[in-house]
């Protein structure tokens, strides 16, 4: 079964086409500095629409997550965690942790991540994390 | 709202609750409103505003062959009901119309006339958390708690005690799902589901629904049922996506809703003789124990364990049995409101003696939405 996928808008368009090129991009008010997402054209906290599109760093610790034993039919059949990661930008989203056991042992919360992109179609790779290397 | 100007003069359940593979969405919507109507001593003509969610009000009026004068579809997850009741109260008091009946019916299990869910894969959460694999509520509502979980050192054995404790009141309903006792070891042994949440520490999923008539406090004392009076209500909304939560132990829209309730109602956590809390899931009560202010954060755990909410406890709460075990259609908020009724009335089949005020408190999507309804039986 063919993975569920996201359908950009005109609003969230940049990041999906950054997440297609390797770049996890996020937007920030250029007047506070202060980053957010999910992607929208003006800044939640103020309602300011002088924004910027900027390249985070892809640095992220596991703030919280489940491992799903009843995965979805487009997910595979193991169980794997969906999880929300914290961004060392100041955002949190949601993603999948890849490159490790899927079990409560090996997912620590708080443990350092990084973002990689999982290419899932022609126009749309999904941002993923792993266990930092550095 | 003014305190006590509103009372509800109306309530019933579906006649049948449970699996209900007969009777379609708007069947089950129909059925608890003639009985809410029957127990009111009312014909629909006698009805000028209406109130639903997950049908339209335009399909509920027409249905029941009611002309409104009045009419609120807010949809906002399973707490709708408890914003229906404090926007009716409003309407009420406004002069927009007399009485106001309100309707839940789902057919979460048999799915008989249900409308599919899913989102369109161009908003937010189609783009930001679908992806990702989100499936139900068990993969969304228990994203936040391993955080929670460590912050406030709570155990596995914390979230089974909650249903450990519903069930024990559960026992007490003869219209229960499920009423046989049930130990933390078997909560703990029963299907992982999304860890940490095993299938006992999930809600039900059955068919039924529920209905309630308000009219003006003035006029309650007309009719045949004890009146129920609407001392305080709260609401809010959050976030759509549970990844964006604010805080991850707290929920915003609880505390906003919970302090404006008691703000209206003008009472003490002190003063609440009973409480719901929407439990689809083991820790919803312990955030809301937390975020509604009847314990500092992180103490809900320990207040369950020490049996405060249990039967003989100081403070009982889900005396329905809840979602995990009386039921759990979808939108269970109608359900804890018509306990909440039922305990003012005098007649709940776990009575708790001589209780005066009770807090009902609602959620609505994953943390998205909230709502509280504070009853009295005395004005």
């Amino acid at each position: 079964m063919a993975r569920i996928l996201p359908e950009p808008t005109p609003e969230t368009q940049h990041f999906w086409d950054g997440a297609r090129n390797g770049e996890l991009l996020l937007q920030r008010n250029k007047a506070t500095g202060e980053a957010y997402f999910p992607p929208r054209p003006f800044c939640p906290k103020t309602g300011s629409r002088d924004v910027e599109v900027f390249k985070a760093s892809g640095r992220a610790t596991l703030y919280s997550y489940v491992i799903n034993h009843r995965p979805r039919p487009d997910m595979g059949t193991e169980p794997h965690s969906i999880a929300v990661v914290q961004l060392e930008e100041g955002p949190r989203m949601m993603t999948n942790i890849v490159g490790c056991p899927q079990t409560p042992e090996a997912l620590v919360l708080d443990m350092p991540l990084e973002v990689v992109f999982e290419k899932v179609s022609d126009t749309i790779s999904l941002p993923l994390f792993q266990p930092a290397k550095g | 709202m003014k305190q006590n100007s509103v009372a509800v003069v109306g309530a019933a359940e579906t006649t049948k609750m449970g699996k209900i593979p007969d009777v379609s969405v708007i069947g089950l919507h129909a059925d608890a409103a003639l009985n809410a109507m029957k127990d009111a001593g009312l014909n629909p003509s006698d009805i000028d505003g209406v109130a639903c969610a997950g049908i339209s009000p335009v399909e509920l009026a027409h249905y029941l062959g009611i002309t409104p004068t009045y009419a609120d579809g807010t949809s906002v997850g399973g707490c709708s009901f408890m914003l229906h009741v404090r926007h009716a109260a409003a309407a009420i008091n406004e002069g927009l119309c007399k009485t106001v009946l309100i309707t839940h019916g789902e057919s979460g299990r048999s799915r008989v006339g249900a409308a599919g869910w899913g989102r369109a894969p161009s908003s937010l959460m189609g783009q930001f958390e679908m992806p990702f694999g989100v499936t139900s509520p068990p993969t969304m509502f228990t994203i936040p708690v391993l955080r929670y979980m460590k912050t406030y050192g709570v155990t596995e054995e914390d979230l089974a005690t909650v249903a450990v404790v519903q069930r024990e009141w559960a026992a007490k309903n003869p219209r229960s799902s499920f009423k046989d006792p049930i130990s933390v070891d078997d909560v703990l042994n029963s299907p992982m589901i999304a860890w940490p949440f095993r299938m006992l520490m999930c809600c039900l999923v059955t068919d039924g629904g529920g209905a309630l008539i308000l009219t003006s406090a003035d006029r309650a004392k007309d009719f045949p049922s004890k009146p129920v009076y609407v001392l305080g209500t709260g609401e809010s909304v959050e976030t759509p996506m549970v990844s964006q939560m604010e805080d991850f132990t707290s929920s915003k829209a609880f505390r906003v809703s919970g302090k404006k309730a008691f703000d209206e109602a003008g009472i003490k956590h002190s003063d609440v003789d009973h409480l719901m809390i929407y439990d689809a899931f083991a820790h919803l009560p312990l955030y809301g124990l937390e975020d509604l202010g009847f314990v500092k954060p992180g103490e809900a755990k320990d207040f369950v364990r020490e049996r405060n909410t249990a039967i003989g406890g100081k403070l009982p709460m889900n005396t329905n049995g809840g979602g995990l075990s009386y039921m759990h259609s979808g939108m269970y908020g109608m359900y804890a409101l018509q306990e909440s009724v039922r305990q003012m009335r005098g007649i709940a089949p776990a009575q708790v003696e001589g209780a005066k005020i009770s807090v009902c408190h609602g959620v609505g999507g994953m943390f998205a939405a909230s709502g509280t309804v504070i009853f009295s039986n005395e004005k």
